[in-house]
C-alpha cells in the first residue's frame, strides 16, 4: 500500500448498520479504528470494544486537589499569615473552610474534566486526514462512517475493503494521509 | 401470578407470563423527522437572514439595557448613597434583584443537570436555551453586589488576591462564601455549555465552509476544536458531560444553599430560619421554570419549533413549576407554623408584620403569584393552552421577585427598637439599574439565538426513534 494513505473509509447509512458493521471490524480483531457518527449511537462503544472512559480519573483527581486548595487556603491566610479575630471565632475551622473548599473541589473538577477530555481525545487537533474526506461533512449531518487506520497491524487494502465490504459498507474510498 | 397454592390447584396459570401494562413513551421529536430535517432546522436559524422582529427587538432591547448603564454610571459617580437603602434597611433591591436573578439561572441548570442524572430524555430540546438563560441571569445578578460595594474598582477585594493591606477576605462569612459559589456557578455554567456545543460547533464549522463562507467557518470551527465526531471522542465526551451534570447537581442546590445563608445565617428573626435552605433551592427551581417557559413558548411559536418542543415538554415543565410552587407554599406556611410554635416573640411579630403590616401588599402579591398561579397547571386544559402558560409564567416571575422582597425588606424594615423603625422606597436610580438588566438579559439572550444553535442538535437526533441501533425492538 503506498506510505501516504491514512486508511479506509466506508459508508453506513443508518445507526443500526454501523452498530452491526463496528461489531464485526471488532471482532475482526481492528486496534486502530474509528466510527464517526452525528451524534453518540447508543450501544456503539460496546460494539467497538471500547472500555470505560478514563475522565473521571481525572475528575477525581482535579476534585481533590480543589478541595485541598480550599481548606489550606483558608488555613494559611486565616491562621498562618495575618491572624485575625473575628468575633471571637478561631482563626481556623474545617466547618467554615467548608463550603468553599466545597465550591473549590467543584470548579477544579469541572477544569479537570474538561481538560480531561480534551487530553484524552487529543484535540484541538483542527487538521485530521479524516476531516479531509469530501462527504465526511454528512458525518456530522446524518451519515456514518467507519475508518480503519493502515496503521493496523491488520490492516491490509484488498482484505480490509472486502471486510467492510461484507459489513454492508458503501462507497469505500482511501483516505489521504 | 399472585396465588402460589400449587399443592391445591394444580391446573396451569390462566396465563403463561404477565407482562406489566405498556406505558407508551411519549414522543420527544414528533412527525418521524430525519437527523437532516433537525440540522436544517436548527441550522436555519443561524443560517438564514435576520429576520426584522430580531432588529426590532434587539434595539429594543439595548434601549432597556441602557438604563442599567445609565443607572450604574450616575451611582459610580456620585456614591452608592444614590440609591433608596438607609437605616434600617441597608439591605433593599440589590440584594432582591442578585436573589432574583440567580435564581432564574438555577432552572437551566436543573434542566441540564439533574434531568440529565434522572434520565429525562425531554430536557434535550430545552437545555441548550435553558443553559444560556442561566448564564445571563448570572451576569445580571452579577451586576448587584459587585456594584454595591461602592467602589466597584476595589471589587476584587472579593477575591483572595494580595493587596497593599496585606489583609485577607474573613473567610467566615456567607458574603464570602457566597463570592465562591457564584463565581464558581458562572463559571461551571460556561464550562457544561460550551462542552455541549462543541459538536454543534463542528456542524456549523462544515455547513459555512460548504457555502464558501470561510471567516465564519473559521471561528466556529476555532471553537469547535477539530471535532470530527468520533465514536472514541464520543465516548470521553458522553462521560464527561456526565461528570459535569454529576457536580452540577450538588453545585446548583449549595448554591442557592449559601445564597440563603446571606439570610439564615443572621439573627434577624425571619431569617434566622433552618428551613431556608431547601426553600430557597425549591424558589428558585420554581422562579427559573418560570422564566424557561416565558423564553422558550415565544421562541417555539416564532421558530416552527412545535415538533422538537412538543405539548410533552410543555406538560413537564409545567408540573415541575406546579411541584415546586407548592413546595415553596408550604414553605411559607411552615414559616408562620414555626414563628407560633417557637413561641419566640419577636419571630411571631416578625411574621404577623410580613402579612399585616405596611408591607403586606407585597406579601399578598407574593403569596397570590407563587402559591395560588401554579395550581392552575394541574388542569390540563390550561397545560395545552399556550398563551395561558406563557401569562401565568410571567406571574411566576413576579411572585418570585416580591418573595425576595418581602423576605429582605420586612425583617429589615423593623428592627427590634421601634426607635429604628424605618420604611424603604427604591430610588429611581434602583428602578433604573434594575430595569435595564431585562434589557441586558435580553440583548445576550437574542445574540445567543442568532449565533448559536438554540438545541442540542447531536442530542436530539440520540433520541430520534432511528437512532435506536436495535431498530426499537426490546433488548
Amino acid at each position: 500500500m503506498p506510505t501516504s494513505s491514512y486508511g479506509l473509509i466506508a459508508t453506513f447509512e443508518t445507526a443500526p448498520q454501523i452498530y452491526q458493521a463496528a461489531q464485526r471490524v471488532r471482532d475482526a480483531g481492528y486496534k486502530n479504528w474509528d466510527c464517526i457518527t452525528p451524534f453518540p449511537v447508543h450501544g456503539l462503544d460496546g460494539a467497538m470494544g471500547l472500555g470505560r472512559s478514563q475522565v473521571p480519573r481525572i475528575s477525581l483527581v482535579g476534585g481533590i486537589i480543589g478541595f485541598i486548595t480550599g481548606m489550606t487556603m483558608i488555613y494559611w491566610t486565616g491562621a498562618v499569615d495575618y491572624e485575625l479575630i473575628v468575633g471571637g471565632k478561631p482563626y481556623f475551622s474545617p466547618m467554615f473552610a467548608f463550603p468553599i473548599s466545597y465550591e473549590l473541589t467543584i470548579l477544579f473538577t469541572a477544569f479537570a474534566t474538561i481538560g480531561g477530555m480534551f487530553f484524552l481525545n487529543g484535540l484541538p487537533m483542527h487538521y485530521h486526514p479524516v476531516l479531509k474526506y469530501e462527504h465526511i461533512k454528512r458525518g456530522m449531518d446524518d451519515t456514518f462512517f467507519i475508518v480503519i487506520e493502515a496503521r493496523d497491524p491488520r490492516f491490509n487494502l484488498a482484505n480490509t475493503k472486502a471486510l467492510l465490504e461484507q459489513a454492508g459498507g458503501k462507497a469505500i474510498t482511501e483516505l489521504e494521509a | 401470578m399472585g396465588h402460589n397454592h400449587e399443592s391445591s390447584s394444580p391446573a396451569p396459570a390462566i396465563l403463561a407470563e404477565v407482562n406489566p401494562t405498556p406505558f407508551p413513551r411519549a414522543v420527544l421529536v414528533e412527525n418521524n423527522r430525519s437527523y437532516s430535517w433537525i440540522t436544517e432546522k436548527i441550522c436555519g436559524i443561524i443560517e438564514g437572514k435576520t429576520p426584522t422582529w430580531w432588529w426590532v427587538c434587539f434595539a429594543l432591547a439595548c434601549f432597556v439595557a441602557s438604563f442599567t448603564v445609565a443607572g450604574i454610571s450616575y451611582l459610580v459617580a456620585t456614591g452608592v448613597g444614590v440609591w433608596g437603602h438607609a437605616n434600617p434597611v441597608n439591605w433593599a433591591w440589590d440584594i432582591v434583584n442578585f436573589v432574583f436573578w440567580i435564581g432564574i439561572g438555577h432552572a437551566g441548570t436543573l434542566i441540564s443537570a439533574i434531568l440529565c442524572l434522572l434520565r429525562q430524555k425531554w430536557r434535550t430540546s430545552i437545555n441548550r436555551a435553558a443553559e444560556a438563560m442561566t448564564i445571563f441571569a448570572v451576569v445580571c445578578a452579577g451586576i448587584f453586589p459587585v456594584f454595591h460595594v461602592g467602589r466597584v474598582w476595589y471589587a476584587f477585594y472579593l477575591f483572595p488576591i494580595p493587596n497593599s493591606n496585606a489583609i485577607w477576605q474573613n473567610f467566615r462569612s456567607p458574603l464570602e462564601w457566597d463570592v465562591f459559589a457564584v463565581s464558581t456557578y458562572g463559571t461551571v455554567s460556561v464550562l457544561f455549555w460550551y462542552v455541549g456545543l462543541l459538536p454543534d460547533l463542528a456542524i456549523l464549522r462544515d455547513r459555512f465552509e460548504a457555502a464558501g463562507q470561510r471567516a465564519r467557518s473559521f471561528i466556529y470551527g476555532f471553537f469547535a476544536m477539530g471535532w470530527r465526531g468520533s465514536n472514541r471522542h464520543w465516548s470521553n465526551y458522553e462521560m464527561a458531560y456526565l461528570v459535569l451534570a454529576g457536580i452540577s447537581t450538588p453545585l446548583v442546590l449549595s448554591v442557592h444553599t449559601i445564597v440563603s445563608f446571606d439570610f439564615a445565617v443572621s439573627l434577624l428573626p425571619g431569617w434566622h430560619t433552618t428551613i431556608f435552605p431547601p426553600y430557597f433551592v425549591a424558589g428558585a427551581i420554581f422562579s427559573g421554570f418560570g422564566m424557561v417557559l416565558t423564553l422558550m413558548l415565544p421562541l417555539r411559536a416564532v421558530y416552527g419549533l412545535q415538533d422538537l418542543i412538543t405539548q410533552y415538554h410543555i406538560d413537564c415543565m409545567c408540573k415541575i413549576t406546579l411541584a415546586t410552587g407548592t413546595i415553596v407554599g408550604y414553605a411559607y406556611g411552615m414559616e408562620f407554623f414555626i414563628a407560633w410554635y417557637g413561641a419566640n416573640p419577636n419571630e411571631g411579630f416578625a411574621f404577623v408584620n410580613r402579612a399585616f403590616g405596611h408591607y403586606a401588599w407585597a406579601y399578598w402579591i407574593m403569596i397570590s403569584c407563587n402559591v395560588i398561579t401554579p395550581q392552575f397547571f394541574w388542569f390540563k386544559s390550561v397545560r395545552h393552552n399556550t398563551s395561558l402558560v406563557w401569562i401565568l409564567s410571567i406571574f411566576v416571575n413576579v411572585g418570585m421577585w416580591f418573595e425576595r422582597f418581602v423576605i429582605i425588606v420586612t425583617s429589615l424594615a423593623r428592627d427590634f427598637l421601634p426607635s429604628s423603625w424605618g420604611y424603604y422606597s427604591p430610588s429611581i436610580v434602583e428602578i433604573f439599574t434594575f430595569f435595564g438588566t431585562f434589557g441586558v438579559f435580553s440583548v445576550l439572550f437574542l445574540l445567543f439565538i442568532r449565533f448559536l444553535p438554540i438545541m442540542p442538535m447531536a442530542e436530539l437526533k440520540a433520541v430520534t426513534p432511528q437512532a435506536d441501533v436495535h431498530g426499537g425492538e426490546k433488548h
